[in-house]
């Protein structure tokens, strides 16, 4: 007994005002009776006695049922009448006027002319007459309030509860746009717990409360022997959002900084170049596929410039097997090919350009990186897309090697959070040796694809160089990464852009 | 990619059971395996390989990996019989000029085995043949030919014959217009003059090259114990190549290979099996690879993928198969190496070399203006860089916008041009987003694009920030309040002088001005636009370029 009388002391510390002014209604248990007494919106009740179930001191019932709303137009007849209010004015003043008059001095749009024409008619308070509307009914009827009007003001009601008469209004109304609508709702019910009466049998009018800290407060120092009420600090809280990055903004900015803290310098590039960077430059004959017009974006009516007439020859050279100790792809090489401007299809052409950039300053040893977006002609859907991430890097070292490339790239894998990884031999035309990296899926039990790398061919090289001076190079793509580490199952996802789902998407943490 | 389907039994005759670590092999072999079932086996050949586009092709080379057949393969070629020859007449010089032909005896087809050969073909056009614009195969019963065989051209007209498949006769041109094949293959020949085609010692036409046979020479049956061999094309030494691949599949399964006469200027023998021999050094190979193997391990990795070694006065010289296309250059060898050594036994290093890590500026800006943003609550956005031209100007009321496109070609999606302003993008997303909660703060720092003369590529690219609030409140103040935020924390100075825009209401519009400079607009977006748009709510918008912020 003393037990439950602590717990009922508690309770009223922590009830709110609200909860105070519904606590003496609650016997009646009736939902309008609380609407009705309380004065408070209908909002806050079903706040309140949620608040007041968790509680213990009531419990709650929903139950589904149909009522009978205002529309949007609804919403507005209510406050200015239905259409028909402002021609029933017009022809009791007339008592005989023509339709065009009618709807201009109306001031009604067409719909809603036609419509109060309708409803006029059907009561038989009006005739049409050679165009000319009359009055045919009694001039009083026509200013009384029409039965749809009464029902209109006396909503929201229950389905259940219509008189037959409000039947036939709701039937009349429903074919006009949007004045009524009939809503699904949860009603709620509740009835008093034994907790509840028990409570209401103490003082809990909350005279010795204090509600919240103020600044009058502060400077009165009137909390001397009160209590503040009591919070329920358990229950949920609104969810509010700050501002962040784009996830895939998150996530390539860590992985640009994997490859800062490895020494490596970050280089850019334009998205559009000629296809001798993207394609030329890298040893990739002018008769690939890849070079199709259904592979890569090409753009209408532009002609790049090529660098260099020296580099440019020792290119072509080495496409069409003139440098020493090459094939080469033996064919004749145009520079048409060459000066045609695209979408870069992958971040490799980036590498390219740094390469003429270091063997003209020879400053090698060298490290660079690059994380950009990438092109395909592609069609978009939930595998698919035009547009993806790559994670490039170089390195150019007289002593570059083999393992050496397996070093960084197991390095990069690692810090972005892959431990078990298998590489396996590849093909690219501009690297020998080639590889492609896998990274295992625990939960899928799959070695999943993330990229290719190598080390460049000396048909890429020499025309830099001129001579072949390793350089390991990387260009795993970043998307399937991405996808994973967000749950994202369709591509489409990652540029979707939709606000209330970037708000919810949760932080990169690798 | 090319994919290449076997039956798992067939194969596995040829290579033993494939149990889980030789499917893993396989995989390490370069070769990975893309599904295997209890009937086939699926596995991914890179356009390198067209060599192993085939049941016997790899199964060799990957007996050679496995060490169960390592080593170069030696094939023989018979000397040429009576009439085995073929002249390439200077007609079709012109439009196809050179061949490379065979003949193989002594099969013994099967269905099973006429289905792989025409799978080979199949194959080869399709991946190393470049859809036969490179060259194209045709194979024919021995039986059904009289020799000599003529390669040469006649006006389309004048090509007369049942092609294969096809109930009558007809001519060249018809051949392109009315069969299936001739269809699909038109491009490749329509254009010419003259067509090109094979005839025996009767004139009678074998085939028309690159599209079809003849209906009566064409058929490989079960019966058919002797063929015909002959790849056309461009480049006579990928002709050679690909007919290598074909007649040492042959031979593997048992066949003959007979040389033939090839009569062009000169006289020469066709098929050459001979191995290419190939100078290389052993430092270079573990140069590169990082190991430091000696010669007679180089030897046995050679070997396990079936190349052969020869020393000839210190000189190492490699043996290179004859069908073999990929062997360019001698770094190709070091490849070869490696995965025969096994990629996953390389012990992977970082090396101490000394370099100094930076990152590029304009991303150091552009982290600080997203930091900045993030602190006054705004979500990042991250859009396409194409778009369509309605999106891009129409919806946000540009009229005018004909010189401003940068147009791609053959878009597969409604994406046909460049983004030139990321303006367009936010007014697009939030046009998507009226059910999203107000207010909406949106940015995003992005490349956007426009004509250039003065650039290589006749295109200009530039970092551009778009901010946007969309919300009850907000107004130009509100946006005006956000940039001088972000200009204070830059400690740049800016002024913003009156401007129109047709996105933006008039008067409540200016140009961003840095250093006497115009680098950017923002103002209240026009309502009509946002009705347009079915954005509920006022938007306030500014977009600058960065680049020239720090300038």
């Amino acid at each position: 007994m003393e037990k439950e009388q602590s717990e009922i002391k508690k309770i009223i510390e922590s009830l709110s005002p609200n909860e105070v002014k519904l606590i003496p209604h609650l016997k009646e248990g009736n939902f309008e009776k609380l609407f009705e007494k309380t004065g408070m919106n209908k909002t806050a009740i079903v706040r309140s006695l949620e608040f007041l179930s968790n509680k213990g001191l009531i419990e709650i019932k929903t139950r589904k049922e149909q009522t009978v709303e205002l529309g949007v137009n609804g919403l507005l007849y209510v406050k200015q009448g239905l259409p028909e209010r402002k021609l029933s004015n017009l022809v009791s003043k007339k008592n005989s006027l023509t339709l065009a008059e009618a709807q201009k001095q109306s001031g009604l749009n067409e719909n809603e002319f036609k419509a109060s024409l309708g409803a006029l008619k059907k009561r038989a308070l009006i005739s049409l007459v050679n165009g000319n509307i009359i009055l045919s009914g009694k001039k009083e009827e026509l200013v009384e309030k029409s039965l749809e009007e009464r029902f209109l003001e006396s909503l929201p009601k229950r389905l259940n509860d219509l008189k037959p008469e409000e039947k036939y209004a709701l039937e009349s109304l429903k074919s006009r746009r949007e004045i009524v609508e009939v809503k699904e709702a949860n009603m709620i019910e509740f009835s008093i717990t034994k907790l509840g009466e028990q409570l209401v049998k103490n003082d809990f009018s909350h005279s010795n409360m204090i509600e919240g800290v103020t600044p009058a407060l502060i400077k009165s120092e009137a909390w001397h022997g009160k209590k503040f009420r009591r919070y329920d600090i358990t229950s949920p809280v609104p969810k509010i959002y700050g501002g962040k990055r784009h996830f895939v903004n998150q996530s390539t900015d860590y992985a640009k900084n994997i490859w800062l803290e490895m020494g490596f310098k970050e280089m850019t590039g334009n998205l559009a170049v000629s296809g001798f960077w993207n394609f030329d430059a890298l040893f990739t004959a002018q008769d690939h596929p890849v070079r199709e017009m259904q592979d890569t974006f090409f753009i209408s009516n532009k002609k790049a410039k090529l660098p260099d007439k020296k580099l440019v020859d020792e290119i072509k050279k080495a496409h069409e097997g003139k440098i020493k100790g090459s094939r080469g792809w033996q064919y004749e090489w145009n520079e048409a090919d060459a000066k045609k401007v695209l979408l870069r299809t992958h971040t490799t052409c980036i590498s390219a350009q740094t390469l003429k950039k270091i063997a003209e300053n020879k400053e090698f040893p060298a490290k660079y990186f690059a994380l950009g977006k990438c092109f395909r002609n592609e069609t978009i859907d939930a595998t698919h897309g035009f547009q993806f991430n790559q994670t490039e890097g170089i390195v150019v070292d007289e002593n570059a090697n083999f393992r050496q490339l397996l070093g960084y790239l197991i390095e990069f894998f690692k810090k972005m959070g892959y431990e078990k990884i298998r590489i396996r031999p590849s093909y690219f035309p501009y690297t020998e040796p080639s590889l492609e990296i896998d990274v295992y899926h625990p939960v899928f039990k799959k070695w999943f694809e993330l990229g290719g790398a190598g080390m460049f061919r000396p048909e890429v090289t020499i025309p830099f160089f001129g001579k072949h001076v390793p350089v390991l190079a990387w260009g795993p793509g970043f998307d399937r990464i991405i996808m994973e580490f967000f749950n994202i199952t369709d591509f489409r996802d990652i540029y979707g852009n939709d606000i209330t789902k970037l708000r919810e998407t949760k932080f990169w943490s690798k | 990619m090319t994919v290449l389907t076997l039956n798992r039994k067939e194969l596995e005759k040829n290579i033993g059971k494939i149990t889980k670590e030789v499917e893993e092999k396989i995989s390490m072999f370069g070769t990975p395996v893309e599904s295997l079932t209890e009937e086939e086996i699926s596995i991914e050949i890179f356009p390198n390989r067209p060599d192993v586009l085939s049941l016997q092709g790899f199964s060799r080379a990957f007996l050679a990996f496995m060490g169960k057949k390592p080593g170069l393969r030696e094939y023989k070629v018979e000397k040429p019989e009576k009439d085995y020859k073929v002249t390439i007449d200077k007609t079709v010089k012109k439009v196809r000029p050179y061949t490379a032909c065979a003949i193989v005896k002594n099969l013994k087809l099967t269905e099973e085995k006429i289905k792989e050969l025409i799978d080979i073909q199949e194959k080869l056009h399709g991946s190393y043949g470049r859809n036969r614009k490179k060259l194209a195969i045709g194979i024919y019963p021995l039986e059904q030919i009289k020799l000599p065989i003529t390669f040469l051209a006649k006006k389309p007209e004048e090509i007369k014959f049942q092609p294969l498949d096809f109930p009558k006769e007809i001519n060249g041109r018809q051949i392109l217009s009315q069969h299936p094949t001739g269809r699909e293959y038109a491009s490749l020949l329509k254009e010419c003059e003259v067509f090109p085609v094979f005839e025996d010692g009767n004139s009678e036409i074998l085939s028309m090259p690159p599209i079809i046979n003849s209906d009566k020479t064409g058929k490989i049956t079960e019966n058919t114990k002797e063929v015909f061999i002959e790849c056309s094309g461009f480049n006579k030494e990928y002709l050679a190549k690909t007919l290598n691949m074909v007649v040492c599949a042959l031979s593997d399964i048992g066949g003959k290979i007979y040389g033939m006469e090839i009569i062009d200027k000169e006289k020469y023998l066709s098929p050459n099996l001979e191995p290419e021999k190939l100078n290389f050094s052993i430092e270079n190979i573990n140069k590169t690879l990082g190991l430091n193997l000696a010669e007679k391990e180089i030897i046995k990795n050679l070997e396990k993928m079936g190349i052969g070694y020869l020393k000839e006065k210190e000189q190492s010289i490699a043996l290179i198969p004859c069908y073999r296309t990929d062997i360019l250059h001698e770094i190709d060898l070091s490849e070869e190496v490696g995965i025969a050594y096994g990629y996953e036994n390389f012990i992977p290093e970082i090396p101490q070399i000394s370099t100094i890590g930076e990152e590029d500026k304009t991303s150091v800006l552009k982290r600080k203006i997203s930091e900045a943003l993030i602190g006054l609550g705004f979500i990042e956005i991250s859009t396409y860089f194409l778009s369509t031209k309605e999106k891009q100007f129409k919806n946000i009321g540009i009229k005018d916008f004909k010189n401003e496109i940068i147009e791609v070609l053959d878009s597969k999606t409604e994406n046909n041009i460049l983004r030139t302003s990321l303006l367009s993008q936010s007014v697009n997303i939030l046009s998507q987003s009226s059910d999203a909660t107000y207010p909406q703060k949106l940015f995003e720092l992005g490349r956007i694009f426009y004509s250039d003369e003065k650039s290589d590529t006749g295109i200009g690219e530039e970092e551009s920030l778009c901010i946007s609030m969309c919300d009850e409140a907000a107004n130009f103040t509100e946006i005006k309040q956000a940039l001088d935020y972000l200009m204070r924390m830059l400690d740049i100075k800016y002024e913003i002088r009156e401007a129109e825009n047709p996105s933006f209401i008039t008067g409540r519009c200016g140009s961003i001005i840095v250093n006497n400079k115009p680098i950017g607009i923002i103002g209240e977006i026009a309502p009509f636009i946002l009705k347009n748009n079915k954005i509920k709510m006022p938007v306030a918008s500014l977009e600058l370029d960065i680049e020239n912020l720090m300038k």
